[in-house]
């Protein structure tokens, strides 16, 4: 797999270029889709409730765009200037921000009543620069202490990353564990390769009334984003019931060679008959 | 696309600037009125949250001056309309957002006011 953070900085891997070929991807966009739709379910808002979101890392405002729809009003951050340029192009309602979040939020505290954020905080582990504020901890550090102030309590953030290791989600969960946060790590699809997400769900007060949800398990329902080796072990494993496979040379296979044989000329092709295709019997 | 909701919300973040650092001081501003739908519900749920008189002066610095100077008792349709005008449909498009404690400028360009902070300003 490869990762774009290994590469550059956010704000300048999101270029221009890359800020519209991400935005135009269909398959990106269907992604991010899911993933924002499946944080909004975790984050568990009143129904019928208009609320106010903070989107961490708005990007171009794909994630942005389904929260007009599902009618909240949104704030966004995101360090790229670019991606936030295809932003205001799309005309998202949400208001916009440049903003580093390893840098922490200026925002008043209770200002939101939920935060969801779509593939950034894996962002947030590589070092810059060798100055101290520069440091994957002292960034999350900031990031999450000033995330936990500006929610309302109670209220929750769910957070959608790509780790590369459990060390990074234990470093991830530590910190936002001593900024205060409850919750922890929701993981959907655990099995699958392609399909595993993992979202980290904060809860902001009301004393261990709120639980983990549970992540999504079993096999993926959208079929287009399974690997192509999985579908073809999956053909190996269509046998029969006695784990042996079924013959495939059957009486009808047989009738269409030999009809086939015919008609290309074939010479001494055998005639069909009650015989044909049948089973031999052992000889003694 | 600063709206007065969002700067209502925000005060300075730079090292060390943790008192009197609210509200940021608009200034040379460009504003632009763009309409937004009317949603009730979430003004009254908003309410609470405002820091009034950070509001007031904010609209009043923006020439809009239909806001009572204390937050009123009674809400009513007209004060809720008064207030959706001034939270959701006033935009800063151009200018700069000053904090009045540290004087760190956060200038606003194409309606993105830009958050960044200098090395040394990092908490």
């Amino acid at each position: 797999m490869s990762r774009p953070e290994l590469v550059a900085p956010p704000e300048i891997y999101y270029g221009d270029i890359e800020a519209k070929k991400y935005t135009n991807n269909t398959r990106v966009q269907q992604i991010q889709a899911d993933m924002t739709y499946r944080a909004l379910e975790l984050l568990n808002l009143p129904q019928d409730e208009p609320a106010f979101l903070l989107d961490i890392g708005c990007g171009s405002g794909l994630s942005g765009e389904i929260l007009d729809e599902e009618g909240y009003n949104w704030v966004g951050v995101d360090i790229a200037p670019s991606m936030l340029e295809v932003a205001l192009e799309r005309e998202v309602e949400g208001d916009l921000f440049l903003h580093d979040i390893g840098q922490g939020f200026g925002f008043r505290p209770g200002s939101f009543d939920g935060a969801i954020s779509i593939s950034v905080i894996q962002w947030l582990l590589n070092a810059e620069t060798s100055h101290p504020t520069s440091s994957p901890p002292h960034r999350l550090t900031r990031f999450f202490t000033t995330l936990h102030s500006a929610l309302r309590n109670p209220s929750r953030a769910v957070l959608q990353f790509y780790p590369t290791s459990d060390d990074q989600i234990q470093l991830i969960t530590s910190i936002a564990q001593k900024a205060g946060f409850g919750g922890g790590v929701v993981v959907d699809y655990p099995n699958s390769k392609k399909a595993k997400k993992v979202f980290l769900c904060l809860f902001v007060g009301s004393g261990g009334a709120q639980q983990v949800p549970k992540g999504l398990d079993g096999e993926e329902v959208d079929g287009d984003s399974q690997a192509q080796f999985e579908k073809r072990r999956e053909k190996f494993s269509s046998r029969g019931k006695n784990g042996r496979r079924k013959n495939i040379k059957d009486k009808d296979w047989i009738l269409k060679k030999k009809e086939l044989y015919r008609q290309r000329g074939k010479e001494g092709v055998p005639r069909d008959s009650k015989y044909t295709a049948r089973k031999r019997r052992p000889v003694f | 696309m600063v709206r007065l909701i969002t700067h209502n919300l925000l005060a300075c973040h730079a090292k060390g600037c943790t008192t009197n650092n609210f509200p940021l001081k608009l200034q040379d501003v460009v504003v632009e009125v763009r309409e937004a739908e009317f949603n009730a519900d979430f003004l009254r749920g908003f309410l609470p949250r405002i820091e009034w008189t950070a509001l007031v002066n904010a609209a009043k610095e923006l020439g809009d001056t239909s806001l009572p100077l204390e937050m009123p008792e009674m809400v009513d349709d007209e004060f809720l309309k008064n207030l959706h005008h001034v939270l959701l449909e006033i935009h800063v498009d151009e200018g700069a957002m000053v904090c009045p404690n540290c004087g760190h400028k956060y200038p606003i360009m194409n309606g993105i006011p830009n958050m960044l902070l200098a090395e040394h300003e990092i908490g």
